[in-house]
């Protein structure tokens, strides 16, 4: 017999499956659950990509690319990146198209951490960061936004936490799941903090594309004497709705970005031909432009009605500007985080993913996702207005859908 | 066109059952200044009315939809209204364009069997004074109607980081 937890590497065994998995897991074993669950696109990839796709296939575009990807996606990731944060990159030397976004973050994590390096993480986040630090070997030092401040990060409590272990800092903006986003005056904030000091900035800009309210995203990699100590992440899965193609880039300073291009070549080779293909129309087709700006436009409208309707319903809910989520407050049920994403699904059929799932700080909270349908989105958001009133929020004596609603006739 | 109207219309194009309130809350306007505009496109004649989009052949297998060519001689004065008009009266009728092309309107009739519409079309489509000739087209599956896909697949898993 083999004893697997002898065998098995301790650092891998140390980390824990996801929240968001073992959520799935409970909303698995339900029928006619209706989700706002999701972190990707509803719209399909715009069919001018797919059609690129298509035709590379049939050109016979099926062998190993270079390790760094096809050089005109990565002159059209430079490009692109010009346009979108207005610094500049060398193709040649300064970028690696990778699996996702995903994979960008860990070889960045990877080029940069020794064993007990310190990575800070602002929490609540994407689920991977601290994870792939750990495995990494290094240590994942999280940094709590709170919902007074919008989630972003603050100057003060990045001062806080900076040791001189601390090797990097990840700057997951805009945010999965609070959708906090950062400001142009708050970054600058940021970076004069981290100018002069050897402390790295992994920016995953993931999100970019989907900020709202007038101003564009803004990278920190373009505030004076950042770009050398910024790793910039950004991928095609969110903005252009290519999940399922796995593709993303990174861009960087060369002495980085070649640590990175040999993890790549040695894990990897390089990332998919095809979807390199159908990328580089994502980036240069004045129709692709036109599918994202008009998904954009439908994420706002539904951004608004989703805030708009969680306040109404007595659920306070932060102004999020940017990706698709909203991060609405439950401490008002007197429930747990996860207590009222169980009660919700059992009582109403709805799955949301507890704040929890993206750090302790998330408790309080729960992710809705309004990368849906409008039709899908306001039955869902009916069915957690009955659920509020009707009282199957809570199981005790205490009657906190009760109170709630007094709260808000109050109000 | 990206002002109000456009967005209203946009809106109410994709789904006509949201509230004014939620339509205000999408756009960022006052519920006040959404009932306006919509009072204002329906008193102007641009928005008619607001109907369910139904896969007709999921509901009801012997339904049956059809979508008639018809050319038909224009009347001195009246050109292709009177006639129009007139086959629009009937119940049997769900809509009446006047296209370009090679025949004049296009008429789609729905009935309970194929028996009905066939009968409508030859007892009371085809008999009237100015239709020159009819062709008949079955709709034998819906994959799309008024933006909305059928079935619509929601082909993600329940939950995803």
């Amino acid at each position: 017999m083999m004893n697997y937890e002898k065998i098995l590497s301790e650092r891998v065994k140390s980390i824990q499956f996801s929240g968001i998995r073992k959520f799935f897991d409970i909303a698995a074993t339900m029928e006619n659950v209706i989700s706002l669950s999701v972190g990707e696109p509803d719209f399909k990839t715009p069919w001018a990509i797919r059609r690129k796709a298509i035709l590379s296939l049939e050109m016979g575009h099926t062998q190993y690319g270079s390790n760094a990807g096809i050089e005109e996606l990565r002159r059209e990731c430079c490009k692109y990146l010009q346009n979108i944060i207005g610094v500049s990159y060398d193709p040649l030397t300064e970028a690696v198209v990778t699996v996702g976004g995903s994979e960008a973050i860990d070889l960045a994590v990877r080029a940069l951490v020794n064993t007990g390096d310190e990575v800070l993480v602002p929490e609540p986040s994407f689920v991977c960061y601290s994870p792939i630090v750990e495995l990494a070997g290094g240590t994942a030092v999280p940094i709590v936004t709170k919902v007074e401040d919008n989630f972003k990060l603050t100057p003060e409590d990045l001062k806080a936490v900076i040791t001189p272990k601390t090797k990097a800092l990840i700057l997951p903006f805009p945010n999965n799941p609070t959708g906090g986003v950062m400001r142009r005056d708050e970054l600058g904030e940021i970076a004069k903090i981290l100018r002069g000091t050897d402390i790295m900035v992994i920016s995953d800009e993931i999100y970019a594309e989907l900020t709202y309210g007038g101003e564009r995203h803004v990278s920190i990699a373009s505030f004076e004497g950042m770009r050398e100590r910024t790793i910039v992440i950004n991928g095609f899965s969110k903005a252009f709705a290519m999940t399922g193609w796995r593709l993303g880039w990174v861009a960087g300073p060369e002495p980085v970005i070649t640590q990175i291009l040999k993890i790549h070549q040695y894990a990897i080779m390089c990332s998919p031909i095809t979807s390199q293909y159908a990328a580089i129309t994502a980036l240069s087709s004045p129709e692709v432009r036109k599918d994202v700006d008009y998904m954009v436009s439908e994420y706002d409208m539904r951004r608004r009605l989703c805030v708009k309707s969680f306040n109404d319903m007595g659920l306070e809910c932060f102004n999020p500007e940017g990706a698709f989520y909203v991060f609405p407050c439950i401490k008002s049920t007197g429930l747990s985080s996860e207590e009222f994403c169980e009660r919700l699904i059992k009582a109403k059929r709805v799955a949301v993913v507890p704040g929890t799932a993206f750090g302790a700080s998330g408790e309080g909270f729960v992710r809705v996702s309004y990368a849906y349908s409008l039709k899908h989105l306001t039955d869902a958001l009916k069915r957690i207005e009955e659920f509020l009133r009707e009282g199957s929020v809570c199981a005790s004596e205490t009657n906190s859908a009760q109170i709630l609603l007094e709260r808000k006739e109050w109000s | 066109m990206d002002n109000l109207r456009s967005k209203i219309l946009h809106i109410l194009r994709g789904n006509a059952r949201l509230t004014d309130e939620q339509i205000a809350a999408m756009l960022g306007v006052t519920a006040g200044e959404v009932s306006a505009e919509i009072a204002a496109l329906e008193a102007e004649g641009i928005l008619i009315g607001f109907s369910a989009i139904i896969n007709e052949e999921k509901y009801d297998k012997n339904a049956v939809t059809a979508i008639v060519e018809l050319k038909v001689a224009p009347q001195v004065e009246k050109g292709y209204n009177a006639i129009a008009n007139k086959i629009a009266q009937s119940r049997e009728v769900i809509s009446v364009q006047l296209m370009s092309g090679d025949y004049d309107l296009a008429v789609t009739v729905k009935g309970e069997n194929l028996r009905d519409v066939a009968a409508f079309v030859s007892d009371h489509l085809a008999v009237l004074d100015g239709v020159l000739s009819t062709s008949t087209q079955f709709i034998l599956q819906r994959f799309k109607e008024k933006e909305a896909l059928f079935p619509a697949d929601d082909e993600r898993s329940l939950v995803s980081p």
